[in-house]
């Protein structure tokens, strides 16, 4: 049993502890914005934030959280995909297959809560999803228009 | 129409716990798409492949599939162009395999793969748009008693010149709908277009920023479990003995199954319990003939063919060994290119109910047609009597196409479930153990240059592995494939060598090892750009010429094969320094190719330090497809190309021993991510009257281009792909 406080709403679920933040949003809440990629906290497919900070669910057991931390995902992150990380996503048509892209956009929106105007260097720093489609470039540009540092377009 | 709209979840998991889910579209659940494939469809059609509704909204139908190419908003723009509608109330939805057989396949191929989306069907999707607004014109007509020939369609609405009487097409198109298809269809001049060709946005980026775009992986169905699956590891292999009692005990577990005789199933409530009980269970293998099979060997095989005496000819001009064997100064090399895996973001996965009576499946699938076959054939069932859905793909690349091995998986299991809906997903390890991969080949170059420099004769001996071996055996004659030539073919319209040679042997010793093939984007134009044009530009500097002019001079004939390279050599400055970066000089490497119907080429410039640290700086790549429906997806397109062709040429690699794949997650089998991403500059040049690919052509030039770069900043000539394997530090 664990409790979580998941976009805002606490809940309770029966899993095993040792189930993964991941497939516990995916299969027991429905939440299945959030992907899995590897399952080994290296592609970043199944980013959520966690008080703010961008958090790989697929390799944190759910035993790690109790309903004091803030767990937000894709579909929490904006009522309405108002989000300027979102806004500026679909400004510049960054998605191609689009399933990184949850992931992408929690990793891009942590990355502008904690520094709201990223040099290019600090982007391609601190965003290391993978992205197989190759959408790395539109990633870039979309932080610096959501962050007005951007001459993209 | 049980069409799958690019279904939301909202349709799905109406009543989700969090989320704020409303409903909204629904996939339809098994019973009832059974129940509605045999009824009529919903809402009228005007043709195939125009619905349009009371409220004006028009469906147009996509037959290709879309994985994140964009060929989705690219047909549509097609068909829209010809239609004359409202773009902003264009949605779209995917007729169903099962549709299209009974239909008599009205809809043409769903094949979605080697770049022939758009370049395959543009005529007759176009023609299908055209036909509509005809009728939609000749059923307004017929209502206001006037010539169909004074009346015009604009934006969806019917305008009778004479009267300025207008009509919408929701007003009329029931009507249209029992009106007679026209057999007389004049397309426009792409000149005239005004939708098409131009770069307006995709119709499918919304859901993919807030979560609720369904892939395969999403689905969920009512009473559904989940599948987790291992195959035998070494491919051939079977299993021989299956200890489950542990697995069996483990909470949610319902089954544990054989699927053929080769894997192992653990069917669960869900897909976290039956991977981890999966874990549990001890199966012992037969791992057959190839349990010791190891890359190192076959490389011993590949290297003696490089000099067998049997080989099937690509290319033949005069005579290359007399040319060679004359020649001023003889130039060899040997290179080689690694099996790789897809690596789709989104693992396999399939979805399947199976009765006595019918089978219904759920998957992303690059072929719908090809999905829907193979799901007949593993149900035992006539195709008639199942139904393939097809969900959106996170990624398809080639592996989502001729292969459906998991949909066969998907249906073995639910097979032993009778009723049952089971949703199989495969974990990113047996993803990477069951691929179907890049083939592995190496090739041997002979060049003969003359007093001038001039090159007189070349031979290009490929040894190695066939895709279409491995996957359409009966597709080779007299021991040829003929797809293992692509980028340098005589002349063929697709995939075209760029270059006069007078004396010119190219041909192919056919060499399998047991991995199994894939088409993997970019196919094989990948290793052959690599082969000719890094070899290209050891000749430019064997004969001390510049390797542009060297080229140039061997190009007088292939006017669009040098425009893009002159392109990209404008744009990039070449022949003027670089200016450096961070105190590093930086270099630049050309490369061009044709391939899928396109003509492409680039200029990368790289540094490279001391200690061997290599920067990609920029790209720059020109593209002529023929006709661009779409610049600024096809800027996308050649962007994200350079991703896939970038991690080849670093990083990708799979490699073989005791009989199985040693890469087993993104930790071993590493790929490029932001830090290492060049800038590019995309240069869209289409010259008109053909009709070229974009999707994958430009993946091809990505790794000869930063190669002949490399060496132009080391000295070092790297010859075995991937890169990672060679040290660039100064020496």
């Amino acid at each position: 049993m664990a409790k979580l406080n998941v976009n805002g709403r606490v809940i309770e679920v029966a899993v095993e502890d040792d189930t993964p933040l991941l497939w516990v949003l995916r299969e027991q809440l429905g939440l299945t914005g959030t992907k899995y990629g590897c399952g080994i906290a290296q592609c970043g497919a199944c980013t959520v934030h966690v008080d703010g900070t961008a958090t790989r669910a697929c390799a944190t057991p759910v035993s790690a959280f109790d309903d004091t931390q803030k767990i937000v995902t894709i579909e929490g992150l904006s009522p309405d995909s108002s989000h300027p990380i979102q806004q500026a996503w679909l400004a510049l048509d960054v998605p191609q297959c689009g399933f990184c892209q949850s992931g992408m956009i929690m990793a891009a929106a942590a990355l502008l809560a904690a520094t709201p105007r990223p040099t290019e260097a600090q982007i391609r720093e601190e965003v290391t999803n993978i992205c197989r489609c190759g959408t790395y470039n539109r990633v870039i540009a979309g932080i610096q228009r959501a962050a007005g540092t951007g001459t993209a377009g | 129409m049980n069409a799958i709209r690019t279904p939301t979840r909202r349709g799905i998991l109406a009543g989700a716990a969090l989320g704020g889910l409303t409903l909204g579209f629904r996939i339809p659940l098994p019973n009832e798409a059974i129940a509605q494939t045999a009824a009529a469809p919903t809402a009228p059609e005007v043709n195939a492949w125009v619905v349009v509704k009371p409220d004006d909204s028009v469906v147009i139908r996509i037959a290709r599939s879309e994985m994140g190419q964009g060929t989705l908003t690219g047909l549509a723009q097609l068909v829209a162009e010809e239609l004359e509608c409202d773009w902003a109330k264009v949605t779209t939805e995917y007729p169903t395999p099962g549709q299209n057989l009974a239909r008599g396949r009205v809809w043409g191929s769903m094949s979605t793969g080697g770049s022939r989306g758009i370049r395959e069907s543009h005529e007759y999707v176009r023609k299908g748009g055209a036909a509509a607004r005809m009728m939609l014109v000749q059923a307004a007509a017929n209502a206001w008693s006037v010539p169909a020939g004074e009346c015009r369609a604009a934006a969806s609405v019917i305008t009778h010149g004479p009267s300025g009487r207008t009509a919408t097409f929701g007003s009329v198109a029931e009507a249209a709908g029992r009106l007679p298809v026209p057999t007389e269809v004049p397309l426009k001049d792409p000149a005239d277009w005004k939708l098409a060709g131009k770069p307006v946005p995709r119709l499918d980026t919304a859901a993919k920023l807030n979560g609720s775009q369904v892939y395969g992986m999403d689905l969920t169905l009512p009473g559904m479990l989940n599948a987790a699956i291992h195959a035998c590891p070494v491919f051939g292999g079977k299993v021989r003995s299956v200890d489950s009692a542990a697995a069996e005990r483990m909470p949610g577990v319902r089954r544990v199954l054989r699927v053929g005789d080769y894997a192992v199933a653990v069917v669960a409530d869900t897909w976290w319990r039956a991977k981890t009980a999966l874990d549990a269970v001890t199966i012992t293998w037969d791992e057959g003939d190839h349990a010791r099979a190891s890359s190192a060997g076959f490389a011993e095989v590949m290297k003696t063919a490089l000099d067998a005496p049997q080989a099937a000819v690509g290319n033949r001009a005069g005579d290359a060994a007399a040319a060679i064997a004359g020649a001023a100064r003889k130039v060899e090399a040997v290179y080689s290119y690694p099996h790789q895996n897809h690596a789709c973001m989104e693992v396999m996965n399939a979805t399947a109910v199976w009765t006595p009576e019918r089978c219904e499946v759920w998957t992303p699938t690059q072929n719908g047609e090809a999905a829907h076959a193979a799901a007949a054939e593993a149900a035992g069932l006539p195709p008639a009597r199942c139904e393939v859905h097809k969900i959106h793909l996170g990624g398809g690349f080639g592996r989502r196409g001729a292969v459906h091995d998991w949909v066969r998986q998907v249906v073995d299991i639910a097979k032993q479930m009778p009723g049952t809906p089971v949703k199989l997903i495969w974990s990113r390890e047996e993803d990477m153990l069951q691929g179907r991969f890049h083939p592995v080949t190496m090739c041997k170059l002979t060049a003969g240059l003359d007093a001038q420099g001039n090159l007189t004769g070349l031979q290009m001996r490929i040894a190695g592995q066939s895709i279409v071996a491995g996957i359409f055996p009966q597709n080779i004659r007299d021991g040829r494939d003929p797809v293992v030539f692509q980028g340098l073919n005589a002349a063929s319209n697709e995939a075209d060598i760029g270059y006069g040679i007078p004396n010119l042997l190219i041909d192919h010793a056919m060499r399998n090892p047991h991995v199994p093939p894939g088409f993997w984007r970019g196919v094989n134009l990948n290793q052959n750009a690599i082969y000719l044009e890094c070899f290209m530009d050891e000749l430019a500097h064997a004969a001390g010429k510049d390797p542009l002019e060297f080229r140039r001079a061997l190009m007088r004939n292939h006017p669009k094969h040098l425009a893009v390279l002159n392109a990209v050599a404008e744009r990039a400055g070449w022949g003027t320094p670089a200016a450096p970066v961070n105190g590093q000089p930086v270099f630049r490497g050309l490369a061009q190719t044709h391939g899928f119907g396109s003509y492409v080429a680039a200029c990368a410039e790289v540094s490279v330090s001391d200690a061997g640290a290599l920067k990609i700086h920029r790209i720059v790549a020109a593209t002529d497809p023929g006709y661009a429906v779409n610049p600024q997806q096809i800027a996308a397109q050649v962007e994200g190309s350079f991703v896939y062709g970038l991690s080849a040429a670093l990083y990708g690699e799979c490699t073989v021993k005791d009989g199985r794949i040693e890469q087993t997650n993104f930790d071993s089998y590493q790929v490029l991510r932001m830090d290492e991403m060049p800038k590019v500059e995309t240069i869209v040049a289409p010259t008109g009257g053909f009709w070229g690919g974009v999707g994958e052509p430009t993946i091809a030039v990505a790794a000869p281009a930063v190669l002949n770069a490399i060496f132009a900043a080391t000295g070092k000539r790297v010859r075995d792909l991937p890169l990672k394997n060679t040290s660039l530090r100064r020496t």
